[in-house]
């Protein structure tokens, strides 16, 4: 499966998946198109971008600056204040901390610095409380493995670990908005698997990592910092399911011809080799399942909404709409019901006629 | 969503421009509303960056936070904003009537009041934030503001809450008003784009809707209504522009922060008064003004609320405030619903589909028909009612018509497309039904299930005797030095 | 411990718990004796010689309540309070220790109250020093919160599996406060009284052994509950012989295994579907026809329409299906108002059946429980091939609200673990 896998992606290294690209893997997990890109490893933004249709994602350095100007408060003098607020909201009897920042070990040996590290925390029990600071771990996806380096801090005492993940977003009297703390809260789970996940290689029991993990934000309007424990089981849920489901992408690759390839293997210039046609049409060669919400959570989003629209699928109105046409998947198909100019189809009946009766009330009162 | 207004949507599509899903206006449309459209540096909860703000399409304010930053300068703005919208709220409270309340005092009630527009509901939940940020300040003290301050952030918080309030029309959107009245060719999501949502809906000379809606995409030639601003814009324009004003606080440099905000702001301020115009041509719905006169008593009683000096609204509602204004929100809810579709056959229509509505024509009917003997016989006129609709009603429903207030039927029967019903109110009181009030052969009629027939609530406890299951008496909310030097990065 | 002992010793406990707290909250798995409880425990009450309150959430409920308590205790009076408009059904009448009436004083001094929540949101002026609030799981903060200062301590019992109380307007407002309005009244109880005892009835009378371990799994992951019977003490026999049809052998696998899938070919559909609409109500006519008889520990009865429900989540779903010719005794409801009846079969139109993608609405455990969850001998479920590639496909991204507490079971899991049981008992249309 493997062999197919690079195949697809062509002689360029697999496109890591960060914790943000794992958990947006239960974005739109009927997307066969998606499910392979990612299994292969493909660099999505890169394909979107040779074929013409970026996704319409940027920052801006006011939020970046942000972020970093509060993630550095948050870990100043060694977690002073991430102490502070684990204490009051944990209820921990520390007033002292150890400080390992794993970054400084070097890039290359982060990741064996990270296992050791955790292994003697939860071989030690260490009574004195550690924060680990850009530990590296990893987690395999689809026979690949991905080195995660969060921007987050574990922190153990007595042998249990919490994920600490900072966020720059608001807590205002107690409420952040649901969508971005339900991001914080899949990419937290991400790092809560692969903890999880080192541990039981190291013979530990992973239950020893909280599926609470800490949220940090600033509070109201201010820069200072406050902590809210979220449990992330039911993003855990969905992350094995998700991550299990990756395995299983030998079901997608049988349907598709011998030979595709996604290659964007660059030339001398670092631009692509092939062209963008070619690729387009190598793209559309796997079933895409387009819905609205997947502006907002993947790469390929504009690519897929030129197609559905060029197919005049009713996906382009949303999950909502195509379930109130009964699952008729296209537009001059389901006008055609309600307009009487086409016969139902064996199993249509019924569409047919509701929507020929929303057609004739429309009518009657737009008169 | 329903299929009536799916099929609208495919309708758009299919003919290139946004569809109607309503015949008439369902909210009120001021003379002169207030537009807001506020502007906020991203990756902050509320901190302004600039707004353009009034009432006079030719005649835009722009207020501008040079560096969003600082604390004075956020201020600064909130209290020149407060110049602005406070004068225009206020002047309201200057005439009034008097109500006259069945089996109550009669009480005074604001003849006007004002309404705010802004772009989408982020607008709104900004709008609430920089409400929340500014209604504890003290205007002496460690980090003292204009008594302007207060003021405005407590009024700003009463819009927040009241727009969540279904059916009014103090403080609306523009991309959910237009949305109510028209079916795009796009998603709703993509319908949160202003620029898009008027594209399909009147797209410029020459263009398509699809064609508009899609250069509208495009932050370079349509920035977004805000309160996001476009990434590439902070990143390319502002932020060297508000680095200038750092190095060099001069006026130039205020200007420059100022040139570039105008751009972002300007299209969208042509925008709103776009959709004004648009939704002023919608013929307005008959019960709009019983809901606006619901909106000026609510705005009436804030208004005394601030001139006796009462505190700011707390942080977050109690457990008796928050029963008090569920019920509130659902009765205000159901309401709207019933009143939307009355006013409306095309909403209507909705419920016809689903068969909780049904229309048609008058067959037969015995106007005198009575039920009962002696003493308790009572008028019940039946009517058979021919309709081609899918009834889903069954006999023993209670149904009203928006034909006529006040009527009362009960379905007796329903077979083959015809309905038997039993008029129960809306006679009148004499033996025989007043002139007009029953349904005659060959007259047009809708009934339906959905009615304003509401059973009020009961009372709910003072705060101060919450009950123990709810937390007993809550804590007396006193405003503390610690709301009003809350900090402000 | 025989289940018998074990429930009663929970019984005991709680009635022992009752003089010691101001609130005891029973949580109670479906047909695990909760009405049982209430009549018991009212009795209890009743003997101190101090006045009782009862609250319910429906009339129905209140008038099944007020039925029980006056036939097990017929020395005790009840007053079944009412609102205007309210007809006093003819079991209620026919019993000599129950009067009826709108107002307080015209019941005269009964030692036991019974009415709805709404109702006596109504009534002021007085306290009772007990009262038993029932279905509380079911019930909205906002409406304990009108009724609490009426009474000095409770009794609240209810099953958390059910659908949890909803408003028509959004609550995000509210969202992580402890006094949440829309969150079920002993969630917010709980959230200010952490200390009060909970105790779990721990096993169903109600669901047969072939169904308690399957709804148990699903929809009590953490708070498992047993069946009170063994697989042999029930059994569902067709009388008359069937024809080997697809709708008679789903009708054979239900009475003999007591599930049965009858699985329509794969098809996006609209809410009405009229073959799975139809489906149903053939299955029920057909039901009928078979002269179904219902062996149990309480002996043998025949079962008739009054013992069958169907279920659906919509209401046009219901009316289509009734419309669809189901005979008139048979209830045919939404899982929201099928909620805390009993039937001896019951058939189900999956929530799922039909559908490209899955709503929170569709996906709420609650909602599946409630369905499952109704019989005592067998469960036919209707449902379009093709659900397990809608839960595959399901997207998840549900927003996280700070300080609200996570629930579970998660729809999504309870969905897949059911189907995962039904699809052994699958019976194709042809």
């Amino acid at each position: 499966m493997n062999g197919r896998l690079d195949e697809l992606r062509g002689p360029v290294p697999s496109h890591p998946h960060d914790a943000r690209a794992i958990a947006a893997l239960a974005a739109n997990p009927g997307c066969a198109r998606r499910a392979l890109l990612d299994a292969a490893g493909v660099d999505k933004d890169r394909t979107a971008r040779h074929v013409g249709f970026p996704a319409p994602f940027g920052q801006s350095q006011f939020a970046i600056t942000r972020g970093n100007v509060f993630e550095a408060l948050v870990k100043e003098n060694g977690c002073a204040e991430l102490l502070r607020l684990l204490r009051e909201l944990l209820g921990l009897p520390v007033s002292e901390v150890g400080y390992q920042d794993v970054e400084n070990v070097g890039a290359h040996l982060r990741h064996s610095h990270t296992r050791a590290l955790i292994d003697r925390a939860a071989r030690e029990s260490e009574e004195t409380a550690v924060f680990y600071d850009h530990p590296l771990f990893s987690l395999e996806i689809a026979g690949h493995t991905s080195y995660l380096e969060p921007d987050v801090v574990a922190f153990q005492l007595g042998g249990r670990f919490h994920i600490v993940e900072i966020k720059s977003f608001g807590v205002i009297d107690g409420q952040a908005e649901p969508q971005k703390v339900a991001g914080a809260a899949r990419q937290a789970a991400v790092y809560v698997l692969a903890l999880r996940t080192l541990l039981a290689e190291l013979g530990h029991d992973p239950e020893r990592v909280s599926h609470d993990v800490v949220l940090v934000c600033p509070e109201n309007f201010a820069n200072r910092p406050t902590a809210t424990l979220v449990d992330v089981r039911k993003q855990l849920a969905v992350l094995r399911r998700q991550l299990a489901r990756m395995t299983r992408v030998d079901r997608l690759l049988e349907g598709i011809p011998e030979g595709l390839t996604f290659d964007l293997a660059p030339d001398r210039d670092g631009v692509p080799t092939r062209s963008a046609q070619e690729l387009a049409e190598a793209l559309c060669q796997v079933p895409a399942r387009y819905a609205p919400d997947c502006l907002s959570t993947c790469d390929m989003c504009m690519f897929c909404r030129d197609e559905a629209r060029g197919n005049g699928s009713t996906d382009l109105l949303g999950r909502q709409v195509r379930d109130e046409l009964g699952g008729v998947s296209g537009m001059a198909e389901a006008l055609g019901l309600a307009e009487g100019t086409l016969e139902p189809a064996e199993g249509q009946e019924e569409v047919a006629r509701l929507l020929r009766t929303a057609n004739l009330l429309r009518e009657e009162c737009l008169r | 969503m329903s299929a009536l207004t799916a099929l609208a949507q495919l309708r758009a599509i299919r003919d290139g421009i946004a569809q109607p899903i309503t015949t008439v206006r369902h909210c009120h449309l001021a003379p002169h509303p207030m537009v807001f459209i506020p502007l906020r540096l991203a990756g902050e909860a509320a901190a302004p960056m600039g707004a353009m703000v009034g009432t006079d399409p030719g005649h835009p304010r722009l207020l501008v936070v040079p560096q969003p930053r600082n604390r004075d300068l956020r201020f600064a703005f909130t209290a020149e904003l407060a110049e602005v919208v406070l004068p225009y709220i206020e002047g309201f409270g200057k005439t009034t009537e008097t109500i006259e309340k069945k089996g109550g005092e009669p009480y005074e009630r604001c003849l006007d009041a004002p309404q705010i527009l802004v772009p989408n509901p982020q607008a709104v939940t900004f709008v609430g934030l920089l409400g929340r940020s500014t209604r504890f300040r003290r205007v002496d003290g460690p980090y003292p503001v204009h008594p302007s301050v207060p003021l405005l952030g407590r009024w700003l918080t009463y819009f927040a809450d009241r727009s969540q309030h279904p059916g009014s029309s103090l403080l609306l959107t523009a991309t959910e008003a237009l949305g109510a009245h028209w079916a795009t060719g796009q998603s709703g999501l993509e319908d949160a784009n202003l620029a898009a949502l008027l594209g399909w809906i009147d797209p410029p000379e020459g263009m398509t809707g699809p064609g508009a809606a899609e250069e509208a995409e495009d932050p370079l030639l349509w920035p977004p209504a805000g309160p996001a601003t476009d990434p590439g814009f902070d990143n390319e324009v502002l932020g060297p522009a508000v680095r200038a004003y750092e190095e060099a606080p001069t006026e130039r440099a205020v200007e420059r922060v100022a040139q570039a905000l105008r751009t972002q702001l300007e299209p969208t301020w042509r925008l709103m008064w776009r959709s004004v115009e648009l939704l002023r041509a919608l013929p307005e719905g008959a019960r709009v003004k019983d809901r606006w006169d619901v909106d000026r008593g609510s705005f009436t009683r804030f208004l005394e609320r601030v001139t006796e000096g009462g505190p700011p609204q707390a942080r977050r509602d109690g457990a008796v405030g928050a029963a008090a204004r569920l019920a509130g929100l659902e009765r205000a809810r159901a309401s709207y619903d019933v009143q939307r579709a009355y006013d409306d056959p095309l909403v209507m229509a909705e419920y016809r589909l689903t068969g909780e509505a049904f229309a048609g024509t008058v067959t037969a009917a015995d106007p005198e028909h009575t039920e009962g003997e002696g003493r308790s016989r009572k008028l019940r006129p039946l009517i058979t009612v021919r309709t081609e609709d899918q009834v889903r009603l069954t006999p023993g429903a209670t149904v009203g018509s928006p034909d006529r207030r006040g009527h009362a039927a009960e379905i007796v029967e329903v077979v083959d497309g015809e309905v038997t019903l039993k008029i129960t109110k809306g006679m009148g009181r004499g033996r025989t039904p007043s002139p007009g009030s029953v349904p005659e052969p060959g007259e047009r009629v809708t009934y339906t299930s959905l009615t304003d027939d509401f059973q009020s609530s009961a009372a709910l406890p003072d705060p101060e005797l919450t009950p123990w299951t709810h937390g007993g008496p809550p804590q007396e909310y006193v405003p503390s030095d610690e709301d009003a030097q809350e900090e402000w990065s | 411990m025989t289940p018998q002992q074990e429930a009663a010793a929970v019984v005991d406990a709680v009635l022992a718990d009752l003089p010691r707290n101001r609130g005891v909250v029973v949580d109670s798995p479906p047909g695990a004796g909760k009405s049982t409880l209430v009549v018991r425990a009212a009795g209890h009450i009743a003997e101190t010689g101090e006045p009782l309150m009862i609250v319910a959430q429906t009339n129905e409920q209140v008038d099944d309540l007020v039925e029980r308590l006056a036939t097990e205790h017929p020395d005790l009076t009840v007053g079944r309070l009412s609102a205007s408009g309210y007809v006093t059904p003819g079991r209620v009448l026919a019993l000599p220790n129950v009067s009826v009436a709108g107002k307080l004083p015209d019941l005269g001094d009964p030692a036991v109250v019974i009415a709805t929540a709404d109702k006596w949101a109504w009534i002021g002026d007085r306290t009772w020093p007990w009262a038993i609030v029932d279905e509380a799981y079911q019930m909205r903060s906002d409406k304990l919160l009108r009724i609490a200062s009426l009474f000095e301590r409770s009794l609240f019992v209810g099953d958390p599996g059910q659908l949890d109380p909803f408003s028509i307007v959004d609550g995000e407002r509210w969202a992580g406060l402890s006094w949440d309005p829309v969150q079920s009244a002993v969630s917010v109880l709980l959230r200010h009284n952490p200390d009060l005892p909970v105790h779990r009835l721990p096993v169903s009378w109600r669901l047969p052994a072939s169904a308690a371990p399957v709804v148990s799994e699903a929809f009590y992951p953490f708070t498992g509950f047993r069946a009170g019977t063994e697989h042999g003490d029930r059994s569902l026999e067709l009388t008359v012989n069937g024809m080997r049809t697809s709708y008679d052998r789903a009708l054979e696998e239900a009475a003999a295994s007591g599930w049965a899938l009858y699985e329509l070919p794969s098809r996006h559909t609209v809410r009405t579907d009229a073959e799975a609409v139809q489906a149903v109500a053939v299955l029920a006519v057909r039901l009928l026809q078979r002269a179904p008889v219902a062996h149990s520990e309480r002996g043998s009865h025949r079962v008739t329409a009054d013992r069958i429900a169907i279920g659906a989540a919509h209401r046009d779903q219901v009316a289509a299906i009734r419309a669809a010719g189901v005979p008139e005794e048979i209830t045919v409801d939404t899982a929201n108002r099928l909620q805390g009846r009993e039937y001896d079969v019951t058939i189900v139109l999956h929530p799922l059946s039909g559908r490209r993608d899955a709503t929170a609405f569709h996906l709420e455990s609650g909602r599946l429980c409630v369905l499952a969850s109704r019989h005592r001998h067998a469960c036919v479920v209707v449902a379009r091939a093709g659900i397990p590639e809608l839960l595959d496909a399901h997207p998840s991204a549900e927003p996280v609200q700070l300080g609200v507490p996570v629930k579970f079971p998660d729809g999504w899991e309870a969905n897949q673990a059911v189907l995962a049981h039904l699809s052994k008992h699958r019976v194709a249309a042809h």
